[in-house]
């Protein structure tokens, strides 16, 4: 073992734990404590002690409101074995009644690997079907398909030093600023030491990344293939050459770069700086992925790598980053319909006989199963007796949103195995179990560039919560499979997957962690952050540079045609996913605590700033607050991706995404529905605050906390809003206490408030226009208070002081530091983000706020 | 010159006063039919609470009076006037000379024709010894019975309960105060009240007061029986009238007035709630105030038009702050709500074409001069109806 196994996995002297953040996947180490305090680990590779405003308040999640902490049968708490059972009966039930084809597991990039290992073994190896997918289809199936076409396995070649040490970095359809911070930082703070270095970055909106960069093409959605066709071409012209380029490169010469819609000279200074710069790296994310194109899109930018010879080299590499934790884990074993395990193949005979034989599974599926969108279609369909759901929550995530919500109520048998109740997806499930939360779990994880790190237990289980990979094994055992999954803990499985990958050694593949397969327990507890591959111990693997293959990516559109805007949608800075963990906390809810769709101002027809806009096609539609941005591309609407049914009533876009997938990689193009706007109609609208998050009588609603234990709803609705006043204060919890009212019915203005003696409990207020209702940041503020004076109270409905500065959104999550605040320091005289930092701490946590900072003082005054 | 003012209440006082003060020299006879100095008509809710004695609320004393060179003459009740003559008569048969008249015999409280009505024990509420005798029924304590839940009967059913006595308030609608509040402030106005021992019968209709020599009980129409020691009448009041009409002076329900008070005789003024200016009668003390200082300008030669302001209440009942100005719940206007039942205020505005029309202001009055200025201005709120019932601290109106 390196020297670094040599430290403890636990710092002794501060009792910390060394885990591994459970969010994007840049994968950074973190020590944590069981009383919540977590920092970043100064010797994880991928952070080297940073950590974003996500990771900064993971200690504040650890508590997790509406955890799920006992399995549940029919709604009903049931005991493990009796929970169990029940899996187990209705797994054969649909064995029985439809065969290995019937049944189906949807997995996650929040698994561990071990959890993962164990789902794709029950399900390949004993169930018989393929029928298992992962979250990871949305997120980089594309990327993986990519690396199989270009290098025969999914290997991405890159590790980040390469963005340090590139004099070039692309960023291709990623908003690295806010879903991969530290990388973005750490990108940053290369560019800070060189500022020769150049940053370009690709994506149709301008984004918080585009602060840092040196050139932004903001090209057409789902355009990038024509983009990086102009690029071949021009790396050709320039005297590149390289076997095989024939046809690949024809294809991209007969592609106009005029479909990207962007300025010629744009695309030719690109082009140039890619032709020229040697140490070039080009990474992308879900903007390329997520595409009806996704496949194509990765090949186009990897042939521009092969053709330059840019691969796996210091600087140099195309490099695709994942969006979750462990997506790259749940490649490595093969949990995905289209792959076997541990980067072996169907078409390889012989991989799959000595899988067969290694696994002990004569039932072993023979080929592909359906991948997601197929297979919650064939659930919809009927054809699925059996489904498993494990730590994701596809009612929400998936296109066609309201259609997989009706096929998952219209399940025969649904299994969720989640850490929390509030999903929407564990709503519809006839049994619930109890999945372990991050703190709880252990096992191992892969980040984007290949580093196998560990997730430590720091806290004890949740209530009877218990491993994945446990509950799979114990269902496997009641189906007569027990032989097969009689591990002792996460190391034995981790063994076996290692060893796995050097099943077959003549098949040479890259991916080899078989240096592994004999840890022992003690060695796996203490294992330091390690690179694949691992062929031997203690040679960790570094950059791959693996043979590669042009392919012909020819130009298609988006898949989606009609309507007039193009929906993008994506990740917020401060949110996770289904906002389960980061959604219940104030300060990560700050930034945006409702919906808004991004709409550029020309595209607006008349709709305001901040009003309420229905955003829609014939297949479904979803409620936002419209955000006018000259910085969102003509023709293109951007919406983040995050709010459920949980947070916002009507504000999940993906009911308007229809589920057209990737030909080749199966991803849905998440990002490139066709809607039309349209301003939503509202009678009244408005919000209530109250002291905990409530069902209330409106149309549309979102909920989002607020400090001081205040949960505001944002609501809208039709009808007569006198009624609906009065409904919304009936539905409040609070019975006593007294109302201060105000109302104007003509006006449509209804305002209350509930006081108990001199405590702020509720309040109501609704209003015809958005902008007629009051600040809510300042009566919540009001609520967290023990007593608010008279002279308050009689500013209450006015929802202002009649006299001061007016309240302020917070802007730097991680300090809790308002645009107010900074704006003062700016008018200070605080010059640059820097200085507004040392004024007011706001930039100096995570850092990911800086871009906006930096965006305040561009549009502050200059100081006469 | 010689001035002659008849009727020493609040309007005739302050006429005389004005008088004096813009033609010194001038021979002034303020002539009072009750044995008091000029007094504080407003402060005899003070009085019968106990809170204030008869000496506290004397707003004029002889000496200032006699120093402004006004003759005050306490029980001097006019019986007739001779508007040829230029002279009045007093109740002893003494002629009084003037070249200008002002008539201020304001009004009195009117008396249902109620069987029982003349027993002892039924008061009035409207003068000074009215509230003189209240007091000394209120002594002996016991049940009380105040006929006519208005502003006046309110301040004296507050007054008695304050002195002891168990109150019950007869009002024929069904919340008091009706002409100056809306249902809901008389709502919460009767709850205050109630909290204070007021109870109160309503909507109810009084038949009749029993009671062997003296009044015992109050008989309701639905046969309700309510025992009372004490009866007080506060069922509205009548413009005191008859020496002007005796006098052949233009009549309707009052003495007819042009716009500077005078009345069809150009040397007879007639001033507060005894006077009628196009076709209306007052019955608050701001406008009769106002009507004193149009007629003493006129007297001096000047030619200044009355011209009635929007009517605004309040009720002064210590504890409770209710002001109304306006149209009160006209059924063709908007209306705007704001009400704190923790500290139980409540403001109501109705408003028409963008203008306020009427206000009532419950528990905290502060801001009633704004609203009041608003509705007399009738100037559009219309840029700052959100903040309308918030008060002028959040009304900001470009100046």
């Amino acid at each position: 073992m390196p020297a670094r196994a040599a430290i403890s996995a636990t710092c002794t002297e501060v009792e910390a734990t060394r885990t591994t953040c459970p969010y994007c996947g840049v994968g950074c180490g973190v020590l944590a404590r069981p009383d919540g305090t977590v920092a970043g680990d100064p010797e994880h590779p991928a952070n080297f002690g940073r950590l974003c405003s996500k990771g900064a308040a993971l200690g504040e999640t650890i508590d997790l409101p509406g955890r799920l902490l006992y399995p549940e049968v029919g709604g009903k708490r049931a005991s493990w074995d009796a929970a169990l059972d029940a899996v187990a009966e209705g797994f054969s039930r649909a064995l029985r009644q439809g065969g290995p084809d019937s049944t189906a597991l949807y997995v996650s990039g929040q698994l561990l690997t071990e959890d993962y290992y164990a789902a794709n073994k029950f399900a390949k190896g004993f169930l018989g079907t393929a029928n298992i997918d992962s979250n990871s289809r949305l997120c980089m199936a594309s990327s993986v398909a990519a690396h199989r076409r270009a290098f025969g396995e999914d290997i991405v070649p890159a590790v980040y030093a390469d963005l340090e040490q590139a004099d070039l970095v692309t960023l291709v359809g990623s908003n690295l600023a806010w879903c991969h911070p530290v990388l973005h930082q750490r990108l940053m703070a290369a560019k800070a030491a060189r500022p020769q270095m150049r940053i370009v970055v690709v994506d149709p909106r301008v984004t918080a990344t585009c602060a840092g960069a040196d050139l932004h093409l903001p090209l057409a959605p789902g355009s990038d293939v024509a983009l990086f066709a102009a690029v071949l071409a021009r790396c050709a012209d320039a005297g590149f050459a390289a076997p095989g380029m024939e046809d690949a490169l024809a294809v991209a010469r007969g592609i106009d770069p005029g479909l990207t819609g962007l300025a010629p000279d744009a695309i030719a200074t690109f082009c140039d700086w890619f032709a020229r710069t040697e140490k070039s790296v080009t990474l992308w994310s879900q903007g390329v992925n997520q595409s009806g194109a996704g496949t194509d899109k990765a090949n186009a930018i990897i042939n521009c790598h092969i053709l330059t010879e840019r691969i796996g080299k210091p600087g140099a590499s195309p490099f695709s980053i994942t969006g979750q934790p462990n997506a790259m884990g749940g490649r490595e074993v093969g949990a995905l319909a289209n792959t076997l395990a541990a980067h072996l193949d169907w078409s390889v005979p012989a991989e799959v006989a000595a899988l067969r034989d290694a696994w002990g599974a004569p039932n072993l599926a023979m080929g592909p199963g359906l991948k997601a969108v197929d297979l919650f279609r064939a659930l919809g369909a009927g054809t699925i007796g059996a489904l498993w759901v494990m730590a994701t929550n596809p009612a929400v995530s998936l296109p066609d949103g309201d259609g997989v919500r009706a096929a998952l109520k219209r399940a025969p048998f649904l299994v969720v195995s989640d850490c929390t109740r509030e999903s929407d997806t564990v709503d519809a499930a006839h049994v619930r179990l109890p999945a372990l939360g991050w703190g709880e779990k252990d096992g191992t994880v892969t980040n984007s560039e290949r580093v196998i790190s560990r997730q430590r237990a720091f806290l004890p289980r949740g209530g009877e919560a218990r491993p994945d990979w446990w509950a799979v094994a114990q269902v496997a055992k009641r189906l007569g499979f027990g032989e097969a999954f009689a591990w002792d803990g996460p190391a034995a499985i981790f063994r076996e997957h290692a060893a796995l990958t050097a099943l077959v050694p003549e098949s040479r593949r890259a991916f080899d962690i078989s240096g592994l397969a004999e840890i022992s327990d003690a060695d796996y507890a203490a294992m330091p952050p390690t690179r694949w591959p691992v062929a031997s111990r203690g040679a960790p693997g570094e950059r791959l540079a693996p043979a590669a293959r042009f392919i012909p990516t020819p130009y298609r559109g988006l898949a989606q045609p009609g309507a007039p805007l193009t929906l993008l949608t994506g990740r917020l800075r401060d949110q996770w996913h289904m906002m389960t963990r980061t959604g219940p906390l104030p300060r990560l809810m700050a930034q945006a605590p409702e919906p808004e769709l991004t709409l550029h101002p020309d595209d607006a027809a008349g709709i305001a700033d901040g009003a309420l806009v229905r955003l829609g096609n014939a297949q479904g539609s979803a409620v936002l607050r419209a955000r006018l941005d000259a910085g969102q591309r003509r023709g293109s609407c951007f919406a983040p991706m995050h709010w459920t049914a949980r947070f916002c009533v009507g504000a999940r876009v993906n009911a308007a995404v229809l589920p057209v997938v990737d030909p080749i990689s199966g991803q849905p193009e998440l990002k490139g529905a066709a809607v039309a706007i349209t301003r939503y109609v509202a009678d009244w609208q408005g919000f209530v605050l109250a002291g905990a998050a409530l069902d209330l009588p409106a149309a549309w609603m979102a909920r989002s906390p607020m400090p001081g234990g205040v949960w505001r709803h944002e609501v809208a609705g039709e009808g007569d809003a006198t009624a609906a006043f009065a409904a919304l204060r009936a539905a409040l919890p609070e019975t006593t206490g007294h109302w201060a009212v105000l109302e104007d019915a003509v006006l449509g203005l209804h305002r209350a408030v509930l006081l108990r003696e001199a405590r702020v409990i509720a309040v109501v207020c609704l209003a015809r226009a958005s902008d007629e209702v009051p600040r809510r940041d300042w009566l919540a503020a009001l609520m967290a208070e023990e007593g608010i004076t008279l002279a308050e109270r009689r500013c209450l409905l006015a929802g202002e002081a009649a006299e001061g500065p007016p309240p302020s959104p917070t802007l730097c999550a991680c300090h809790g530091v308002t645009v107010g605040r900074i704006e003062a320091a700016i008018l200070d005289g605080a010059e640059d983000v820097a200085a507004v930092g040392a004024a007011t701490k706001a930039g100096t946590g995570c850092g990911a706020c800086r871009p906006e900072i930096a965006a305040i003082l561009a549009r502050a005054p200059v100081p006469a | 010159m010689r001035v002659l003012v008849i009727g020493a209440g609040p309007a005739g006082t302050r006429c005389a006063v004005r008088i004096a003060e813009r033609l010194p020299g001038t021979e002034i006879v303020l002539a009072g039919a009750e044995s008091a100095l000029p007094y504080d008509r407003i402060a005899l809710s003070k009085v019968l609470e106990g809170r204030a004695e008869v000496g506290d609320i004397i707003t004029h004393p002889v000496g200032v009076l006699r120093a402004k060179g006004i003759a005050y003459r306490p029980a001097t009740r006019i019986v007739a006037l001779d508007c040829v003559g230029r002279a009045a008569v007093t109740e002893k048969g003494e002629r009084v000379g003037y070249d200008a008249c002002v008539i201020a015999t304001g009004s009195r409280a009117a008396r249902l024709p109620l069987p029982g009505a003349d027993l002892p024990g039924v008061l009035l509420y409207r003068d000074l010894s009215d509230v003189l005798a209240m007091r000394r029924a209120a002594m002996a304590g016991g049940p009380a019975v105040v006929i006519g839940g208005g502003l006046l009967g309110l301040e004296a059913a507050a007054g008695l309960a304050h002195a002891g006595m168990k109150v019950t308030v007869i009002h024929a609608v069904d919340w008091p105060m009706e002409r100056q509040l809306d249902a809901e402030a008389g709502a919460m106005l009767a709850r205050r009240l109630g909290a204070r021992g007021i109870r109160f019968a309503m909507p109810a209709k009084t038949a009749a007061i029993a009671g062997d020599g003296r009044a015992e009980a109050v008989l309701l129409a639905d046969g309700t029986r309510i025992p009372a020691r004490l009866v007080v009448m506060s069922v509205g009041i009548r413009p005191e009238t008859g020496l002007a009409a005796a006098a052949g002076l233009a009549m309707a329900r009052g003495i007819v007035v042009d716009d500077q008070m005078r009345t069809s005789d150009p040397a007879v003024f007639a001033i507060g709630e005894c006077a009628e200016h196009g076709g209306k009668l007052i019955g608050l003390v701001a406008p009769a105030l106002e009507q004193a200082e149009i007629a003493a300008e006129a007297i001096a030669g000047g030619a200044t038009a009355w011209a009635p302001r929007t009517d605004s209440a309040a009720l002064k009942v210590s504890g409770t702050a209710v002001w109304s100005a306006g149209e009160i719940a006209p059924a063709d206007a908007e209306v705007v709500t704001l009400r704190d039942e923790g500290t139980d205020a409540y403001r109501r505005f109705w408003l028409r074409e963008g203008r306020l029309v009427g206000a009532v202001l419950y528990g905290d009055t502060d801001d009633s001069g704004f609203y009041l200025n608003l509705i007399t201005s009738g100037c559009s709120v219309a840029p700052f109806r959100a903040a309308l019932a918030m008060g002028p601290a959040y009304v900001k109106v470009a100046a």
